[in-house]
């Protein structure tokens, strides 16, 4: 998997070769909706006994000018799920209205927004795959957190084709290969929810956020961090990355002015 | 000679405010079978009677399963339900696809509610000349909704349409009380009561003229919708018939005393 957003959907060229460019018409169609513009990089989101733990920076990239540095990427829906977004900011925001507009929707029914974490990620995912159906793709990759209808803790993404994928912990992005690896190392494969406190799921992701705005030169030490429980949602929006130590760095050589 | 020319259409009102079309069309309610719905804190059921056009021909269905977790039970002109549970069907299938979920159910009466209120206020359009009962279980539990050609649609406690429908009303009305304590059994029992009561002297409750339909929870799982036709219904048939004898000798007893 490739972490730049504007690669994501698109053939890999160590496995299909290079594209041949020949085939792109100069004029033709409308393109500008095809590669993602402003961006916000990984997700993370662990499951834990009795909810989900879900986090984001607060940046949001123009290439790789770190452009907006207060975007908040975490959204509630209703008063039990979360969606955290990557990949296009300007499609995050219109995915968040049309949640907000069937947030009221469903408001109008007696028992109000009677929709969980599950619906509302089935329900992405198949506007997700409709929009790259129309060859107008919707340029994000998300994680919705809360609960499914059976009341247990729900964790799963969404990308732009479409495609859905569950697991106990997972992350988006950079993410993917940086944040996975530690989760997978703090909470091994079979060891049951009920083993994980809500103090471990939120002290992983911040050691993953941590890595991350180490080593991922789309981050920002600035972040947003929620968790869902059955008493409802505490999102935490304006946090800062705690404990930075880059001894490490020392040792890095290769890049920049340098001459080694 | 007298002529009303305020029913041409369902467009337009007659110097009283009333709208004809859609009085008429309440009327093809009445001329329907009776169908009886009542709900208590765990299930929701529809009883039907259902009238065959001549001897050697089936009988019409009166309840109309929309998804596994509703039913619809009819009165009046049946291919316009044709037309309406078509569209519930959809509706309620399109709500899974996209949300994983059944659709609830005050969702989906409002949404029959609009496009039959639409067929009163438009020129060349007319009323469905049906009333339903819509029953069947969602997040909030189970419900009943009463819904008719004027557009308007109500969540019903219990409720009859169809004719002779007034003395199953009276009946529900009357027990009312008792129907929030009852088990899925005698909720079915005091809907087949309700639906004996609008018999006329020369008819009777048969294996071939009766539905039940029941849906409902079970100690918090919801329970698919059941259809009882035919000699599915002869077992509760037998128990209506061993609760009114019971009853009638009780009756008497009282009279002796």
């Amino acid at each position: 998997m490739n972490h730049f957003p504007e690669a994501w959907g698109r053939p890999r060229n160590d496995v299909y070769g290079a594209y041949d460019h020949s085939y792109l018409q100069t004029t033709g169609p409308k393109a500008h909706t095809s590669s993602p513009a402003v961006t916000g990089t990984s997700v993370v989101g662990v499951k834990f006994n009795g909810g989900v733990a879900i986090a984001t920076d607060n940046l949001a990239s123009y290439g790789s000018l770190a452009r907006f540095s207060d975007v908040k990427r975490l959204r509630t829906f209703g008063d039990k799920a979360i969606v955290g977004f990557g990949g296009d900011v300007s499609d995050m925001q219109y995915l968040d209205r049309l949640l907000a507009s069937m947030d009221i929707n469903e408001n109008y029914s007696p028992r109000g927004n009677m929709l969980n974490a599950k619906n509302l990620h089935t329900y992405l995912a198949k506007v997700f795959y409709k929009r790259r159906s129309e060859f107008n793709p919707l340029w994000n990759h998300v994680l919705v957190a809360g609960f499914d209808g059976e009341g247990e803790p729900f964790l799963s993404s969404a990308d732009l084709l479409g495609t859905t994928f569950s697991a106990p912990h997972l992350a988006t992005g950079f993410g993917a290969h940086l944040a996975v690896p530690i989760l997978r190392r703090k909470f091994p494969e079979g060891m049951p929810l009920e083993e994980i406190s809500q103090e471990d799921a939120v002290q992983a992701l911040k050691d993953c956020l941590k890595v991350l705005f180490y080593r991922d030169a789309r981050s920002i030490d600035k972040y947003s961090i929620a968790v869902v429980t059955k008493d409802g949602i505490d999102l935490k929006e304006d946090e800062q990355i705690q404990g930075q130590s880059w001894a490490f760095a020392e040792r890095i050589k290769g890049y920049g002015a340098q001459t080694v | 000679m007298f002529r009303n020319n305020y029913d041409n259409d369902a467009v337009t009102f007659s110097p009283q405010g009333r709208i004809f079309q859609v009085e008429y069309a309440q009327e093809a309610v009445k001329q329907g079978s009776v169908v009886v719905g009542l709900v208590n804190k765990t299930h929701a059921v529809l009883v039907g009677l259902k009238r065959n056009a001549e001897e050697l021909s089936s009988y019409q269905k009166k309840i109309i399963e929309i998804d596994s977790h509703m039913a619809i039970a009819i009165a009046g002109l049946a291919s316009d339900a044709r037309v309406l549970s078509n569209f519930m069907k959809q509706q309620s299938l399109g709500s899974k696809m996209t949300y994983g979920r059944p659709i609830p159910l005050d969702r989906i009466v409002s949404q029959i509610g609009d496009r039959a209120q639409t067929n009163t206020q438009h020129y060349g359009k007319r009323p469905y000349g049906v009333g339903l009962l819509v029953a069947g279980v969602d997040e909030a539990g189970p419900h009943l909704f009463e819904f008719q050609p004027s557009g308007l649609t109500q969540e019903m406690a219990a409720c009859a349409i169809g004719a002779r429908s007034q003395m199953a009303r009276t009946y529900l009305e009357r027990n009312l009380d008792k129907f929030d304590g009852c088990s899925r059994d005698e909720l079915i029992q005091h809907g087949l009561s309700a639906l004996k009561e609008t018999l006329s002297q020369d008819k009777e409750l048969t294996v071939d003229n009766t539905s039940v339909g029941v849906v409902g929870v079970t100690n918090g799982k919801k329970e698919s919708f059941k259809l009882y036709e035919g000699q599915d219904t002869a077992a509760l048939l037998e128990v209506l018939e061993q609760r009114e004898s019971a009853g009638a000798e009780a009756e008497s007893m009282e009279v002796d005393s």
